[in-house]
């Protein structure tokens, strides 16, 4: 399967810029900047999704990591080391651009880390984190692993709202602009409102090329293999314990640079970024665009975003959130995408070639189906 | 030297002793049985060689390597194949991506070459599409390959099981009641089956309680009877043994 793999994505960059024609001829350019922080919350929606949907593991602890991810690049780029500037490691590091001057409001120039080592570091350390966690949580099933991870997002929380270094309740202010290329910053200025818009949807974009690709390898059919039927995966020679835990650092690697990202865009981060909250609208919307389905949860993330941010759910944009996710539950639990046309598309195609050996009634049996359950919890079916 | 020598194998599971001190040999290219009545402790010494649980004593060797206590994908890595009592298909995807997945250990790409869609990737994708059609072409599913596994026939979900272990290129295939649930038709045609199967140079070691399958099919049968061996031998032995008549046979005299 060579070319036509990736038409989905040129599609959806097609809608992209089909969507910011229309608001520049509708004079709503400044639409463009709540799609693009909907894109970066997305970006994190995908690695979930993959999780969730893929690896058959839940996370309640999401925001967590795309917290860490954010606050790393914010609390790095945002050091002042200018006082230490003759101290002789800081003179050094100075030298080959991991520090880097910018200018303060205030007049007069701060050192800080250069915000493309901080990006490096926020990777870095949300990665290691969900590598040493995922260790002892990955082995925890269904509502296991929901508390756990549940409690690391907590901890985040708190951290994050406990720590003066962090800003406290404040967070942090002042992110400096990101230095994506030259000419291309990715920052709040209204000046590079188009350029951030098609630099966040080129990110997503190129998302969901890697994570298509990998769902249609060797290691995405295992992940699905591990989802399906664990046990039988293990059996083939799959390394559940170690491809859970690679997609556990990928999903959080994918939020963190979210975070960062979307700190730079807003020149701050709070902690409710990294509250449970926040986590538990990642879950719906992967929930509601579908398990198990990469462009369902892109479509749901960056509808509900979108309007979630213009301010169109008001004081209840929790309770939406909440009442979203039950009907999920209820009347979609495959997701939006699955209630339709795939049933259809499928019985269209397989009337018109007679089959060699009919397909039994068995059919539409969703019964095991794995997508059912929002923990995506299945009795582990341990045989004694 | 044997494939596989099991010596002194012991499982309890609460105050319960499933497997209680069995030792046997499965040479190499032989087709063997493991039958008993329910609860005699064939599934879990099945799944003591599959790696599935740890036995309490006793050693498993495996082509001269040591397997008791390793997991499962190590087991499997080793060249043990195995089917499950009840079908373990994959949903959601197709009969032919479930036996891809068998050749999972045929391939090497890992995570990132398939994230990047890396052309090695790519190449390694394509044998393993072509090897499991070839396989269940072995079989005579070649036609189901496109169809979601989990809703074909009962019988033609079996197959697909088989046709995943078999694509992993096995040494030995377990086979955890392969006729369960097939009709006399279809269990013939399995005996026929696993007679092509040894001559691919597989060994089999299944757990069967169709008795014409074991007695016609099998080169030797180990009896297990509340997790002691009380035979091992070929077919007719066993089935002259009093108390193999006895324990597992009853008094129908069949």
């Amino acid at each position: 399967m060579p070319k036509p793999r990736h038409l989905p994505v040129a599609i959806f960059l097609s809608a992209a810029v089909a969507a910011h024609l229309v608001a520049a001829q509708a004079g709503k350019v400044f639409l463009l900047t709540q799609l693009t922080m909907s894109a970066y919350y997305t970006l994190a929606v995908l690695g979930l999704s993959l999780l969730m949907g893929y690896a058959g593991q839940i996370s309640l602890g999401h925001a967590g990591f795309f917290a860490v991810g954010g606050y790393t690049s914010a609390a790095l780029s945002t050091l002042d080391l200018s006082a230490h500037r003759t101290a002789g490691a800081v003179a050094a590091l100075a030298k080959v651009g991991v520090l880097t001057l910018r200018p303060q409001l205030f007049g007069g120039e701060a050192l800080g880390v250069h915000p493309w080592v901080a990006l490096l570091c926020a990777v870095a350390l949300s990665a290691a984190l969900a590598f040493v966690l995922g260790i002892p949580v990955l082995r925890l099933k269904g509502h296991y692993l929901a508390m756990a991870t549940l409690g690391v997002g907590t901890i985040v929380f708190a951290v994050a709202l406990g720590t003066p270094w962090l800003g406290a309740a404040d967070g942090i202010t002042g992110v400096p602009p990101f230095p994506l290329v030259a000419g291309v910053q990715v920052g709040g200025s209204s000046a590079g409102r188009v350029a951030n818009y098609y630099v966040a949807f080129g990110l997503l974009a190129a998302a969901m090329v890697l994570l298509a690709n990998l769902v249609q390898s060797r290691a995405g059919r295992a992940l699905r293999a591990i989802h399906g039927a664990e046990d039988a995966a293990n059996a083939m020679g799959v390394d559940t314990a170690a491809l859970k835990l690679r997609t556990f650092v990928l999903s959080a690697v994918l939020a963190a640079v979210a975070g960062a990202f979307l700190t730079h865009l807003n020149a701050a981060i709070g902690p409710s970024e990294a509250s449970i909250m926040k986590s538990v609208k990642y879950v719906a919307i992967v929930a509601v665009g579908g398990m198990g389905s990469l462009w369902g949860a892109l479509a749901t993330s960056l509808t509900l975003s979108f309007l979630s941010l213009r301010g169109y759910f008001g004081e209840l944009d929790d309770a939406v959130f909440g009442l979203v996710l039950v009907t999920a539950m209820l009347f979609a639990p495959r997701g939006i995408l699955a209630l339709r046309p795939q049933a259809a598309l499928a019985r269209l195609r397989r009337s018109p070639a007679p089959e060699p050996e009919p397909i039994p009634p068995h059919e539409e049996a969703p019964g095991d189906e794995p997508a059912a359950g929002l923990v995506g919890a299945r009795p582990s079916e341990e045989a004694p | 030297m044997p494939l596989l020598e099991v010596q002194g194998v012991s499982k309890r599971f609460g105050g319960v002793r499933a497997v209680n001190n069995v030792s046997f040999r499965v040479e190499r290219g032989m087709i063997k049985a493991v039958i008993g009545p329910n609860g005699a402790g064939k599934t879990s010494l099945f799944n003591m060689v599959s790696g599935f649980v740890r036995p309490d004593a006793g050693t498993i060797t495996f082509a001269g390597a040591a397997m008791h206590g390793q997991p499962p994908h190590r087991v499997a890595a080793r060249g043990i194949s195995r089917t499950f009592q009840n079908i373990r298909l994959f949903p959601g995807m197709s009969a032919l991506e479930n036996v891809m997945v068998g050749r999972y250990l045929r391939a090497r790409a890992g995570f990132l070459a398939g994230m990047l869609g890396l052309g090695r990737a790519r190449r390694e994708d394509r044998a393993a599409g072509e090897r499991a059609l070839e396989v269940m072409d072995f079989l005579g599913i070649a036609h189901l390959a496109e169809a979601e596994a989990t809703s074909l026939a009962y019988g033609q979900q079996r197959a697909v099981e088989l046709a995943r272990a078999l694509a992993s290129e096995p040494e030995m295939l377990l086979l955890d009641e392969p006729a369960a649930g097939l009709n006399m038709r279809e269990t013939r045609d399995l005996a026929a089956l696993l007679g092509r199967i040894r001559a691919r140079g597989i060994t089999v070691l299944l757990v069967e309680h169709d008795m014409s399958l074991v007695m016609g099919t099998c080169d030797e049968v180990l009896v297990l009877s509340y997790g002691e061996k009380i035979a091992d031998a070929d077919p007719p032995t066993v089935q002259k043994d009093p108390q193999v008549v006895k324990v597992y046979l009853g008094d129908e005299e069949c």
